[in-house]
C-alpha cells in the first residue's frame, strides 16, 4: 500500500481524465454564457421590456419593500413551524389508524381512509376559504376567530392527509419478515409497530416527508387570501400604494431563499440513504 | 409426554395443500431434523409451530398445552419458542446488542442492566461480543446468523426452531454456524431443524424426518433414514442430494 506508485498506464489514464474534466468545464461555461446572453438579449429587445423592468424589477422599490415583506415572512415561518409539528402528529396517527387490524378498529380504519381521500382531493385554497370564512361565520363561542389560526388549521388538515399516506407507505414497505421476527420473539402487535416497524418506516420516508415540508413552506403563503399579513399579503399592500409589482418579486425571492436550505437537506438525507445516485460506480 | 406433539396438522395456501395431516413428536432435549425437497412443507411446519401461521386443522401441543387453540395467548407462547430464519431477519435499525435485549426488556420485563449483561454473555458465547455495538449490516452473513441465534437463545426458549439457517451463507461461513448448533445440541437444547446439510443432519440428529407432499414419509434415526432409507421417495431425494455433491 505505502510503496504503491501508479503505473505508466494509470498515469496516462489520469491525465486523460483531467483533460476531459477541463474540456467539459469549458464547454459548460461557454454554453451557459451563450444561453444567458441570448435570453437577456431576447427579453431585453421586446417592446414592453423597459416598462416591465420598471414595474417588476425596480431595485429601489424592492429595497424599500423588503422590511415589510420580511416581517410578513416571519409569520409564514411561525405558521409553518407550528403546522409542521401538528401535521406530523396527525399524519402519523392517521397512518397508524389505517394499519390497525381487527373488527373493533373498523370505524377508525374507515375514518382514516375517508379523511385521506377527502383532504387529498380538496384543493387547499378551497379548504382555506371554507375554514377561514366559514367557521368564524358560525359565531360559535369559545372558538378563536383569528384568520391565521383557521388558515393554519386548513394547512394541517390538508397536509396531514398527504403525510399520512407517506407514513403508511413507509410502514408497508417494512418487509413482513421483520414483523415475523418481532412477533416470534413474543412482541405484541403494538410493540412490533412501535419498536420494529415505525423506526424503520420513518427513516425510510424522511426524504418524501421533508419534500412535503418544502411544499408546506411556500403553501403557507396561501393564507394571505384570508387577509392575514404574511409575506404575500404584505407585498400586495405595498403594491397597492403605487402599482409597482416589485414587492411580489421580493416576496418570491424570500420564499425561494427560505425553501432552499430544506431542499438541500432533503437531497442530502436522500443521498445518504441511497435514494438516488446511491450505487456510485462509472455508470 | 413429548415436549412438542404435532397431530394431524393441515395447512393450505389457496389450493396448495402444504401440510396434509402431519404427525411428529419431539422429546425434551431431542434434536429432530426435517429434510425434504423445496416446497415439501418444512418451513411451513416450523412457522405453524411458532404460530406465525394458523393451522387449518389438527393440534400442536407444547408441554401438554394446545397452542393451536385460538383462545391461547399467542404472544406468550411465541415468547417461549425461539426461531431462527434463513434470512436472519435482524432488526437493521438496532445494534446487535439492542437486537438481543429487545425481547428480554419489552416482553420478559427484565431490567435493562440485567438484560444487557445477559445479552453480552450470550454474544460472548456465540463469539460476537466485540460486535455488540455494530449494526447488522456491518456484519458478515455468518455473524448475522449467529447474532440471530443469540437473539432467540437469550430468552431461554423451551424449543428452538431453525429454518435453513445456513442456506443463505457462503460455504466458508456455514461452518461457524454449524459449530454453534453443535454446542447447543451438546447443551441439551431441544431443537427442530430443517436443513439441506445432510452430513450435519447425520451428525447431530437424534431423529430425521423426511417430508414428502406435506406428510412425514419416513421418520427414524439418522443412520437408518439417511443411510438405509426404506421408502423409494427418500432414496430418490437422497440420491439427488448426493449427485449435487451435498452428502
Amino acid at each position: 500500500m505505502s510503496d504503491w506508485q501508479p503505473s505508466a498506464l494509470q498515469v496516462e489514464r489520469l491525465a486523460y481524465r483531467r483533460r476531459r474534466t477541463i474540456r467539459s468545464g469549458l464547454i459548460a461555461g461557454i454554453s451557459t454564457v451563450l444561453l444567458v446572453a441570448l435570453a437577456v438579449a431576447g427579453i431585453g429587445s421586446t417592446p414592453g421590456w423597459p416598462r416591465v423592468r420598471e414595474t417588476f424589477f425596480d431595485l429601489d422599490r424592492g429595497w424599500e419593500a423588503l422590511p415589510t415583506v420580511a416581517q410578513g415572512l416571519w409569520l409564514n415561518i411561525r405558521v409553518m413551524l407550528v403546522c409542521a409539528v401538528l401535521i406530523v402528529i396527525l399524519g402519523m396517527t392517521l397512518a397508524i389508524m389505517r394499519t390497525l387490524r381487527g373488527p373493533v378498529f373498523f370505524p377508525l380504519r374507515m375514518f382514516a381512509a375517508a379523511y385521506t381521500d377527502v383532504f387529498r382531493g380538496l384543493p387547499l385554497l378551497l379548504v382555506i376559504f371554507l375554514l377561514g370564512f366559514g367557521v368564524p361565520a358560525l359565531q360559535l363561542r369559545g372558538l378563536p376567530n383569528e384568520a391565521v389560526i383557521w388558515g393554519g388549521a386548513a394547512l394541517v388538515l390538508t397536509y396531514s392527509s398527504y403525510v399520512a399516506e407517506v407514513f403508511r407507505a413507509g410502514i408497508e414497505s417494512v418487509h413482513p419478515s421483520q414483523r415475523a421476527a418481532a412477533r416470534s420473539l413474543g412482541l405484541s402487535h403494538r410493540q412490533t409497530l412501535r419498536f420494529v416497524v415505525l423506526p424503520q418506516a420513518v427513516r425510510r420516508v424522511m426524504p418524501p416527508l421533508l419534500n412535503d415540508f418544502v411544499s408546506l413552506q411556500k403553501d403557507s403563503g396561501l393564507i394571505a387570501v384570508l387577509g392575514v399579513i404574511d409575506a404575500i399579503r404584505a407585498a400586495q399592500l405595498e403594491t397597492a400604494e403605487d402599482f409597482n409589482f416589485t414587492p411580489y418579486v421580493v416576496a418570491g425571492l424570500l420564499f425561494v431563499a427560505l425553501t432552499i436550505p430544506l431542499t438541500r437537506l432533503t437531497d442530502w438525507v436522500a443521498r445518504r440513504q441511497g435514494w438516488y445516485g446511491g450505487g456510485g460506480g462509472p455508470v | 409426554m413429548s415436549l412438542l406433539s404435532i397431530r394431524g396438522v393441515r395447512k393450505t395456501f389457496g389450493a396448495n395443500v402444504v401440510l396434509d395431516g402431519f404427525d411428529l413428536d419431539v422429546e425434551q432435549g431431542e434434536c429432530v431434523v426435517l429434510i425434504g425437497a423445496s416446497g415439501s412443507g418444512k418451513s411451513t411446519l416450523l412457522r405453524c409451530v411458532n404460530l406465525l401461521e394458523t393451522v387449518d386443522d389438527g393440534v400442536i401441543e407444547l408441554d401438554g398445552t394446545d397452542i393451536t387453540d385460538p383462545r391461547a395467548d399467542a404472544d406468550r407462547i411465541r415468547s417461549g419458542i425461539g426461531i431462527v430464519f434463513q434470512s436472519y431477519n435482524l432488526f437493521p435499525h438496532l445494534t446487535v446488542l439492542d437486537n438481543v435485549t429487545l425481547a428480554p426488556i419489552r416482553v420478559h420485563g427484565v431490567r435493562r442492566d440485567v438484560a444487557r449483561a445477559q445479552a453480552l454473555e450470550m454474544l460472548d458465547r456465540v463469539g460476537l461480543v466485540e460486535k455488540a455495538g455494530a449494526k447488522p449490516d456491518e456484519l458478515s452473513g455468518g455473524q448475522q446468523q449467529r447474532a440471530a441465534i443469540a437473539r432467540a437463545l437469550v430468552n431461554s426458549p423451551k424449543l428452538m426452531l431453525l429454518d435453513e439457517v445456513t442456506s443463505a451463507l457462503d460455504p466458508e461461513l456455514v461452518g461457524e454456524v454449524l459449530d454453534l448448533l453443535r454446542e447447543l445440541k451438546a447443551d441439551g437444547i431441544t431443537m427442530l431443524i430443517c436443513t439441506h446439510e445432510m452430513s450435519f443432519a447425520r451428525e447431530v440428529a437424534d431423529k430425521v424426518c423426511f417430508l414428502h407432499h406435506g406428510r412425514p414419509l419416513e421418520v427414524g434415526p439418522p443412520g437408518q433414514v439417511l443411510a438405509d432409507p426404506k421408502e423409494p421417495r427418500t432414496r430418490e431425494f437422497l440420491s439427488r442430494i448426493i449427485k449435487s455433491g451435498r452428502l
